[in-house]
């Protein structure tokens, strides 16, 4: 098996099968009828992403193991996604600030895979590029409108942003497997992504009134599936159907 | 504030080109941005449209049904006013 092409498609797919789950969480109980509609669109787009991954991990790894099996009966240590992703839906202010700090990146890194020597990869970002656009549009203008609302909007989305910044910096740092796949051409250098991300965010940020955090400190580990606290509850409400009842089918 | 909810919007939606708007619902939105983006949302996910209008709810002037019988009853036994007299083209769709 290629080791490190089914460890690359991991990284990206679980980014998306955990942040799917966060908002999926908020099925019947957003804080509107019409934002609980979309936030589970959002988690319905990221599952339609993840399938493909995994579908294509399965068939890389070819042990018998199946998508499914591959998104729901992994052990903690074995998910590679980055630790922004994992973080809880506190308000939805920090819900909101969790999608936006994904998305830039999210969108960033979909139209470089799209250049990938990797032609499935390619094709899954390509589909995968438009819904994302949308995801940025509808994350940013919550974002502004937060910000740019009353004192306490502004002031909870300002505390989301200061708490959710240091786990950006992951987002840019290659792991052993992204060098590897970079140099036969599949991976992204997402380095390289860095500037244009703090950017867009900034933008958003200054657009919304909020202040840009300075904070230096960043904490990384996702992608080596070193977690956050949060993980583990994550996965028992994810995987619970599947532990309690092995092989179930509806 | 006056209120914690937010306004309530109507959304009409074009489901192919060629043909108008329709109502599709309403729903609430603070302002026109999040009234198209939850639009999308709610009502077009299942790819029912190509545009959407939405327009608060407040600014719709409504006929009052209590008026029913001076404003369209009249209308009932005049057949003439009505093209029932042509024959239509099998191409013209849509009428």
């Amino acid at each position: 098996m290629k080791e490190n092409l089914y460890n690359y498609i991991l990284q990206i797919a679980d980014n998306s099968l955990i942040l799917g789950q966060r908002m999926g969480e908020l099925c019947g109980h957003g804080p509107s009828l019409e934002t609980d509609i979309a936030c589970t669109n959002i988690s319905l787009d990221l599952f339609g992403q993840v399938r493909s991954y995994y579908q294509y991990a399965a068939k890389i790894a070819a042990d018998g193991r199946t998508e499914d099996d591959i998104a729901m009966l992994r052990k903690e240590r074995d998910y590679l996604n980055i630790l922004l992703v994992e973080q809880p839906n506190t308000d939805f202010g920090y819900t909101m600030a969790r999608q936006f700090l994904f998305d830039v990146y999210h969108l960033l890194f979909l139209k470089e895979l799209e250049k990938s020597k990797d032609l499935i990869l390619s094709a899954i970002a390509t589909k995968s590029i438009k819904e994302v656009t949308y995801h940025q549009r509808f994350s940013s203008d919550w974002i502004k409108r937060l910000g740019d609302g009353t004192e306490e909007s502004h002031e909870r989305i300002q505390n989301a942003i200061n708490d959710l910044w240091t786990y950006t910096d992951e987002l840019f740092r290659l792991s052993e497997v992204d060098e590897e796949m970079l140099e036969e051409g599949v991976a992204v250098d997402i380095s390289k992504l860095k500037n244009g991300y703090y950017q867009k965010v900034s933008d958003v940020l200054e657009e919304a009134t909020l202040t840009v955090p300075e904070s230096k400190y960043f904490q990384k580990g996702g992608k080596q599936g070193i977690h956050t606290e949060h993980m583990g509850y994550l996965l028992a409400d994810l995987q619970y159907m599947q532990r309690a009842y092995p092989n179930m089918e509806w | 504030m006056a209120t914690k909810n937010w306004p309530l919007w109507e959304v009409f939606v074009r489901s192919k080109n060629g043909l108008e708007h329709r109502h599709f619902g309403s729903l609430h939105a603070a302002d026109a941005e999040m009234a198209l983006e939850n639009a999308r949302d709610v009502y077009t996910r299942r790819n029912e449209g190509v545009s959407i209008w939405v327009v608060e709810s407040k600014y719709i002037t409504a006929s009052n049904p209590e008026h029913n019988g001076e404003l369209f009853e009249p209308a009932q036994d005049k057949v003439y006013r009505h093209p029932t007299f042509y024959d239509l083209p099998d191409e013209v769709k849509h009428m």
